[in-house]
């Protein structure tokens, strides 16, 4: 009864310090709350339509121009010029008017008479893999299409529309995007950020509240006070706020901003909650114990803004894990953010359950545990230091 | 004094701060190169290559196999598992041990072999975007090409070369020239932009935090007065030292991507060290730019230095394009240091054409020098006036 009263009162305490201070407010209630906005009105038409491409038309044959037409008329594809030679159509590249060329050889028709493969090129601008990826695309979808026209007319004449269609394609083919099924860039960028920014914002957080107390009581992290003897009654106490204010975040996260932006929630309420409870406790000791390094309230934002770049990559989410070297796999396994990105993209997107995500599930269980302890022994030597400053 | 001479005492009281400090210098010197390490050694291999695929093959006849040979020859695609079922095969892609799977239902070779068009179909797990539009792209090709697999076998028995059956299944092809990144390499694509992202980042966050101590410790009286009465000197004097630090920065990330990664640069090195320098003079002027406007509330210029930053990956354009934005996204891109360094750094560096073409944004840049003079009358008012504010 008398450590729970003490929890209360460190809780308390702890509560009054965050909610007076303007700087801390700002990145674990502002942050969390309009961050995931932001970037959802930034990716808020998820794919990249219409790229523009000049056209070098060096044939000019009827079936050319179908080509062309049927390119241009594709949701990915705008043809923006016609120009009579290269030169001409590097020229807009480089003025970045276009981000392709399409280029049809002079021997075009000739070939196809004769019974010869020929080709299309495609000169694609590198400065953005979505340009490159729809002109791709497209481009490879129309010819095809072409190509199956070309062969049934030419060479496997048919009697019936079935017949023609059977000898297009013997065996047909379908294509299926699970979980993304636009492959849109939000569907597939807002839910491992949304998962960043609570670790990324607890560290900031809490890295800030210890660096208060550190100039506050002269470089100190607690209060020479008697509620503060027992370091297991520091830890709860200090992390229970942080945690009720962000179960409330995390779910406002998971309904209000992933139906606000149709963003993919296959998942239910119930697993979501199961599994955020680790990932909040893990990141929460971990704050704690990354900020036995802050000194200075302002340090935190110095220290920890830029380490979400490297943090999102380490995921594996953007750069698959597969092609990871060993080494940064391993440290990727020290951040609860590797494994609450991963764990919350399949519940999120793609519904898995508690069963399917156990290792994720166990291993942020196991973060919050060796967290906790270290944070728990970080604070047991900050009061021994004390204990012994005062009795000097 | 002399002007130079109060610049360089101003800067000497700098370094002796930061020596101080490891803060300083971990900031400015390890992470930097830190992130550089990281980003070059995480993207080592360029374009990821076999990516763990799976395949439930239902049918298992000849036919079947051969497809499946064709799909596991694709260069980013390597097949970790089979399955025995499309429901095991999902549940597998849910846990994360696949990306992507192929699917032949039972039946496939005989609804063939009686012309009635059977379907085979591919899953790709798009939640995750590279490797899902990694394997499209392969299974695609693969499944046109096993599509065709018939055709060509009876072609083949009909005397074609392989050269004319490939005419007649593919008459047209497309020939890809990704201008420049022919390897479509993703390091030479990310790395290019991100590391000096970060390093914008950290140089107008450590241009705000150094700026707001002297109000914090209150010595920004001290400051003042060794500058002679000049808010234009002290500030100068105070970030000297970390612009030559931060543009020594600039010239290492060159010297490492484009002379020891060989990551292409088709204009001389010294133009992306110019580009460097400028964009750290540029970043150091939005910082005592945010700074100037709150006025010693150096926690809000931070913040403000940090939302910034962190929001010029994405308003930068190279992962999903500005042209893809809304309108209004398009012209606040245009407020982003890190958004004139990609497209200079595409036209330069990837591409190597004139400057000319992108003008605008070299001006831009230079214009973004021209901040801190806006709020330069402020700093005098912080000088005299303000004290420290949590």
């Amino acid at each position: 009864m008398k450590s729970i009263l003490n929890i209360f009162q460190i809780w308390y305490r702890e509560m009054g310090n965050i909610f007076r201070d303007k700087g801390i407010m700002i990145f674990i209630l502002f942050v969390p709350l309009a961050y995931p906005l932001l970037y959802s009105y930034v990716y808020t038409n998820e794919v990249v339509r219409d790229v523009p491409v000049a056209v070098v038309d060096e044939n000019n044959s009827s079936l050319s121009r179908e080509i062309l037409r049927k390119m241009d008329a594709s949701p990915d594809m705008k043809i923006e010029a016609y120009c009579s030679n290269m030169d001409e159509a590097q020229e807009l590249v480089k003025r970045r008017d276009v981000y392709g060329i399409l280029r049809i050889p002079e021997s075009f028709t000739r070939d196809l008479t004769d019974g010869k493969q020929t080709s299309i090129g495609l000169y694609c601008d590198m400065s953005s893999m979505l340009y490159y990826k729809a002109l791709l695309v497209t481009a490879t979808n129309v010819s095809l299409e072409v190509n199956k026209d070309i062969k049934v007319n030419n060479y496997v004449t048919a009697t019936t529309d079935r017949q023609e269609e059977v000898n297009k394609m013997p065996i047909d083919y379908d294509y299926v995007s699970l979980y993304n099924p636009q492959s849109g860039f939000a569907a597939f960028l807002i839910p491992p950020v949304l998962m960043l920014i609570i670790q990324q914002t607890l560290l900031l957080g809490i890295g800030m509240s210890m660096g208060n107390s550190r100039e506050r009581h002269n470089g100190s992290v607690i209060p020479f006070h008697p509620w503060y003897k027992n370091p297991v009654h520091i830890v709860i106490g200090k992390a229970l706020p942080y945690f009720m204010l962000y179960i409330v975040l995390a779910i406002y996260m998971f309904t209000i901003v992933t139906d606000m932006f149709t963003l993919p929630k296959l998942g239910h309420y119930e697993t979501f909650v199961a599994f955020i409870v680790p990932y909040l406790l893990a990141c929460i000791f971990l704050a704690m114990v990354l900020s036995a390094f802050i000194y200075r309230r302002e340090d935190s934002i110095l220290l920890l803004v830029f380490l979400s770049v490297p943090m999102l990559f380490l995921s594996g989410l953007s750069w698959p894990s597969a092609a990871m070297p060993e080494f940064w796999k391993y440290v990727s396994y020290l951040f609860p953010s590797t494994f609450g990105m991963n764990g919350y993209v399949r519940i999120a997107s793609m519904g898995a359950s508690l069963a399917d995500i156990r290792t994720e599930y166990m291993a942020l269980w196991i973060q919050a545990g060796v967290y906790f302890l270290l944070a728990c022994w970080f604070y047991r030597r900050q009061i021994l230091a004390l204990k012994l400053f005062k009795s000097i | 004094m002399t002007v130079v001479q109060r610049i360089k005492s101003i800067s000497w009281r700098e370094l002796q701060g930061y020596s101080r400090r490891p803060l300083f210098l971990f900031c400015m010197v390890v992470a930097p190169v830190l992130c550089a390490v990281f980003f070059v050694s995480l993207m080592d291999k360029g374009l990821p290559t076999a990516l763990p695929a799976g395949i439930v093959d239902e049918d298992n006849t000849n036919i079947s196999r051969t497809i499946v040979r064709t799909i596991d020859a694709m260069e980013e695609a390597d097949f970790t598992a089979s399955y025995p079922s499309f429901s095991a095969a999902k549940e597998a892609m849910r846990r994360g041990e696949i990306f992507s799977f192929f699917y032949i239902p039972k039946g496939t070779t005989a609804e063939a072999l009686a012309s009635r068009q059977p379907k085979i179909s591919f899953y790709t797990n798009e939640a995750y975007f590279v490797p899902g539009s990694l394997l499209m792209k392969d299974f695609r090709t693969a499944s046109e090409l096993s599509g065709l697999a018939l055709t060509r076998e009876t072609l083949y028995a009909k005397g074609a070369t392989e050269e004319k059956a490939m005419a007649i299944i593919q008459p047209i092809t497309i020939e890809t020239h990704p201008i420049n990144n022919p390897t479509l390499d993703y390091a030479v694509y990310l790395n290019n932009i991100l590391v000096p992202g970060i390093l914008i980042l950290l140089i107008m966050l450590s241009t705000s935090y150094t700026i707001g101590m002297e109000w914090k410790f209150g010595t920004q009286r001290q400051l003042y007065a060794m500058a002679g009465n000049s808010s234009t000197i002290a500030l100068v004097g105070k970030l000297l030292p970390q612009t030559v630090l931060f543009t020594f920065m600039f010239l290492f990330y060159d010297v490492y991507f484009y002379k020891f990664m060989g990551y292409p640069c088709n204009v001389s090195m010294w133009h992306m060290v110019l580009l460097g320098f400028i964009t750290v003079l540029a970043s150091q002027a939005f910082g005592v730019f945010f700074f100037g406007v709150f006025l010693g509330q150096m926690r809000t210029a931070m913040c403000l230095c940090s939302l910034w930053g962190i929001l010029s990956f994405s308003v930068a354009g190279f992962t999903y394009p500005v042209t893809a934005m809304t309108p209004f996204l398009q012209h606040l891109a245009w407020l982003f240091p890190l958004r004139h360094y990609y497209l200079i750094y595409v036209n330069q560096a990837l591409d190597g054409y004139s400057i000319a073409y992108v003008w605008s944004s070299v001006v831009a840049l230079l214009c973004f020098l021209l901040l801190p003079v806006m709020v330069m009358p402020r700093y005098r008012t912080a000088f005299l006036k303000y004290k420290y504010q949590e």
